[in-house]
């Protein structure tokens, strides 16, 4: 039997986006929408789980399951869905703040535990739903209603959170790029056990233009390295630029200059399990490198539902007890008579 | 075995074990209660450890109890007062020695008699010699010296031989209430199966300590309780923790919907967590989450996703859920969550047991947000209202709490094994596919219940969540005559459950002057306390409560019979402030203990007397 391939109208809900207009998380559904017919897994496999913020909002918008949870708490709902049914699709919105402040203990445990769902993590660097206040990836000085004099803190980097949490699966979009999201999306989908894809994201109102160094027409070529596993890892607008490791370190470097052939630049390994590398890459920072996107790390480990559900098997196999008058009547029983 | 001939026939007898947290005073006091039940004795048990699990040893923040009560009528309490203790050291005796009766048998290690553990235990001097223990029948036996004497020649190392000290107590106890050592042999051949030494070890231990008390059989006559007269059937010995998860267990068969459980290990709740854990040859999901909030998080996913959800919990664990039972309240989704209530409040007391949560499982959450509450009274009772607690969850679309507590989650009885076919059908509201124009918060008309529709299924496409909904199609709703309706029918379905719930039911005469209420695990010493003055000839009754809320339906009915009436509860009046919240015509007395501890049957029965002679 073959099934219609589903198109990215199926995906549509009836309700009205209320998104601000030129809000990046428009960009993100639209990508996500045509991302899930790829996948090949029925409508009704789908579930959309979220956490509190505008990015939680999204389940809203797709017409497939969803559950708009609490602040912070949707990568716990997401692993309770995913475990109770392993054949579903399941699909984790959340922001800077619901994934890495008030979610930070799901979001490294659900990695940890290597549990099947993707986590989209739109980072935008500020509390936009609350209106303007710093969030834990706004940079060191930030400017807001809550830091009126600049923050004082460092902020998390996810990807190095993730990969530090022993993630598996690390990708970086932006939210200008609809088809290099729409890819990621794909391979996120695929990879089984959790997925974490950050989209740097533009909030409009109360962060506008926080990566307009990176995704302006202008910059975006030199700027952004696109990663894809098994290419030379080459960048800028003439494709002459390129990355070597220099000792411990990674280098920029110019094709064509100090002897250097395109055969020097390091080739992507998504697949590589050491994780210094990837972790090197994630942190990449403007100016002093350029900010990598694509997918960083993916790395093939069973999956927690998967070794749940082996063990269950390989227990129910070996037991006696098969059901609960066999349980009742087990162990030291006596009649009184 | 051969009978003494100066056998003594008690009605029934309470023992306590009592040592150091590592002497194994638990496992000794379990193997005893497990001849008893096999003997077929009724029995009820207490166990009584410190939280400080490393407290210095000796002391008496370090000692560790456990009190059985066995006898050959029914037994209700695990017994105010002790006949005889075991006292392993000087601090077991100075925690314990308030609760010996007079003319109660102390056996004591010598050994441990000394300067050091007088000093250690808070006395200046021997207390034997300074304090008044002629009412008692101290029996003091050099047990450490004896047991390394037993073992002496089998070549155990000295720790593994003073390890088994326990086994020559519990050798004597078995001696004065003629009881086989066969079960406990059994136990190690099963416990120890691969260490050969060990169970010949132990073995030998427990008969040198049987023999022993044999051969000083001057000090004490032997004691014997009779078999229960108890109901015929099959039996077993059951703690209120694994007969709850048990419940969980059976309503998850009975509706055909595996069981997921998300919890975050916390005393003295965690055995319901283990017990599930155990369980995967009945294919139990059992997810220990990183804290208490990902605990129910995870469960109410898997709740949405079609299982039977649970979380288990004590009090502060479920101080942390509380924003989360809202979002199951506002998603209409089944959940079970269990409150094994301890001391509070905060970190309060782990170990020991209260009834102070109950106003914060009513009322704790944020907005009108009404969840059924059940609380089991007997630990094997956990089993039957785990199980109702789950039927009631999945048919009307609802979390509920079910209230436990230390005394019951810890505390051993036998149980009548029941048959699986003779439990009650769940019927969960599930939508089938196919059905055309699915709404998720269309209703039944009668019971106000929505459908569940899980993912997976065809054409339910559809989202839940926290914020409030619209009355059909479940979109967001900000409308403001939308919110009061959703708020009031959200109400109404919960009340609507009391067509679910059976009458209370008033033991004693239904009417009369003096009504007792309870709820929870005050039932065995409120029953015990009932029985005892109902056989002096008061007019006494007890209603004991089991479904909080909503509350039976002949509740007012039943409490206008009285000319007095006095609620007991390990709190200081939670319940008694909602029945007065309730039933507003009625005076409601106070009996309140808070002391960590169970009531007694003689204070409840002094209390009683006092209020009847009241004018």
């Amino acid at each position: 039997m073959t099934q219609e391939k589903l198109t990215s109208k199926d995906f549509k809900s009836d309700q009205e986006i209320k998104w601000c207009p030129g809000c990046g998380d428009h960009a993100i559904l639209t990508a996500i929408q045509r991302a899930l017919p790829e996948l090949g897994i029925k409508k009704e496999n789908f579930v959309f789980i979220s956490g509190i913020g505008c990015s939680s909002r999204l389940p809203y918008y797709m017409d497939t399951f969803g559950f708009h949870g609490i602040h912070g708490r949707g990568s716990a709902i997401s692993s309770g869905v995913k475990i109770a049914n392993t054949r579903l699709s399941v699909w984790q919105m959340t922001g800077d703040g619901d994934a890495l402040a008030i979610g930070g203990n799901h979001f490294i445990h659900a990695i940890r535990r290597n549990i099947d769902i993707n986590i989209v993590l739109f980072n935008n660097e500020i509390y936009g739903l609350t209106k303007g206040q710093y969030s834990p990836t706004s940079q060191k000085g930030a400017v807001t209603h809550t830091s009126p004099y600049g923050t004082v803190e460092a902020p998390f980097h996810p990807g190095e959170l993730a990969i530090g949490a022993q993630g598996k699966f690390f990708a970086r979009t932006v939210d200008n790029n609809i088809k290099l999201a729409t890819e990621i999306f794909i391979e996120a989908g695929k990879h089984e056990g959790t997925s974490v894809i950050e989209i740097l994201q533009n909030c409009v109102i109360y962060n506008d233009k926080t990566y307009g160094y990176l995704t302006g027409k202008e910059y975006k070529d030199d700027r952004q390295i696109i990663l894809r596993h098994g290419e030379p890892m080459i960048f800028g607008k003439e494709r002459d630029k390129g990355l070597i490791l220099d000792g411990l370190k990674l280098k920029v470097v110019k094709i064509g200059e100090d002897g250097i052939t395109e055969d020097d630049i390091l080739v992507h390994k998504a697949n590589e399990n050491n994780p210094g590398i990837h972790t090197m890459l994630a942190n990449m920072r403007y100016p002093n490198y350029p900010v990598a996107v694509g997918v960083i790390r993916n790395v093939q480990a069973p999956s927690y539902e998967a070794s749940l559900e082996t063990q269950i098997e390989k227990v129910k196999t070996q037991s006696k007890i098969k059901k609960m008058d066999d349980l009742f009547n087990s162990g030291t029983v006596w009649e009184v008579k | 075995m051969d009978t003494k001939p100066r056998c003594i026939e008690l009605e029934e007898v309470s023992i306590r074990f009592s040592g150091d947290s590592g002497d194994g005073m638990q496992l000794t006091g379990t193997l005893f209660s497990n001849t008893a039940a096999l003997f077929g004795n009724d029995l009820s048990t207490f166990p009584d450890y410190p939280s400080e699990i490393r407290a210095p040893q000796g002391t008496v923040g370090g000692v560790s109890g456990f009190q059985v009560h066995v006898g050959h009528s029914q037994i209700n309490t695990p017994g105010d007062y002790t006949d005889v203790l075991v006292a392993m050291n000087p601090a077991a005796l100075k925690a314990n020695a308030k609760w010996i009766k007079t003319g109660g048998t102390i056996i004591l290690d010598k050994d441990n008699f000394d300067e050091k553990g007088f000093s250690k235990a808070g006395y200046t001097d021997d207390p034997l010699k300074t304090e008044k223990f002629d009412k008692f029948n101290v029996i003091d036996v050099p047990i450490t010296s004896l047991t390394k004497e037993a073992v002496k020649d089998m070549g155990l190392d000295n720790k593994s031989a003073i390890r088994t000290k326990n086994m020559f107590a519990l050798g004597m106890v078995f001696y004065l209430f003629n009881r086989t050592l066969d079960y406990t042999f059994d136990f190690f051949e099963i416990k120890f199966k691969k260490r050969p030494l060990i169970i010949e070890a132990n073995k030998k231990v427990l008969q040198a300590g049987y023999n022993y008390a044999e051969t000083i059989e001057a000090l004490t006559p032997v004691i014997k309780v009779k078999a229960a007269d108890i109901e015929k059937g099959k039996y077993r010995n059951l703690n209120g923790n694994v007969a709850t998860a048990w419940g969980l267990l059976a309503a998850s068969e009975k509706v055909g919907k595996e069981i997921f459980v998300g919890s975050y290990p916390i005393t003295p709740a965690t055995g319901i967590l283990e017990e599930l854990s155990l369980r995967k040859d009945l294919g139990v999901k059992s997810f220990q989450a990183e804290d208490e909030i990902a605990g129910i998080c995870s469960a109410i996913g898997a709740s949405f996703t079609g299982s039977l959800a649970v979380t288990t919990t004590s009090g502060p664990g479920l101080s942390l859920k509380c924003e989360a039972i809202g979002l199951a309240v506002m998603t209409e989704l089944p959940l079970v969550i269990v409150n094994v209530q301890r001391g509070g409040p905060s970190t309060g007391l782990p170990t020991k047991t209260e009834q102070a949560d109950l106003l914060q499982v009513l009322y704790g959450r944020n907005g009108e947000c009404p969840v059924p509450v059940l609380a089991a009274s007997t630990p094997s009772d956990c089993f039957y209202y785990a199980y109702e607690a789950a039927k009631i969850a999945m048919e009307h679309m609802t979390p509920v709490i079910l209230l436990t507590d230390g005394f019951l989650g810890n505390g051993s009885e036998p149980w009548k094994i029941p048959g699986m076919a003779d439990m009650p059908e769940i019927n969960p509201p599930l939508i089938p596919e196919g059905t055309e124009n699915f709404q998720p918060y269309v209703r039944d008309m009668e019971t106000l219940v929505r459908g569940w529709a899980i993912p997976g299924t065809k054409g339910l496409e559809h989202r839940v969540g926290g914020l409030e909904k619209d009355a059909i199609t479940g979109s967001v709703s900000h409308d403001p005559l939308n919110h009061q309706k959703m708020v009031e029918t959200r109400e109404e379905k919960i009340n609507r459950i009391v067509k679910d719930v059976p009458d209370l039911e008033v033991d004693g005469d239904v009417s009369g002057e003096l009504l007792i209420i309870g709820w929870g695990s005050t039932y065995g010493h409120l029953l015990t306390a009932l029985r005892e003055l109902e056989s002096e000839g008061k007019k006494i009754s007890l209603a004991h409560f089991r479904y909080i809320s909503p509350l039976p339906k002949n509740t007012r009915e039943a409490l206008s019979k009285f000319k007095k009436i006095v609620v007991c509860e390990l709190n200081l009046g939670q319940f008694a402030k909602y029945l007065r919240m309730n039933f507003q015509e009625f005076e409601f007395k106070q009996y309140n203990k808070i002391q960590g501890l169970p009531f007694t049957v003689i204070e409840l029965k002094e209390y009683f007397i006092k209020i009847l002679e009241e004018e």
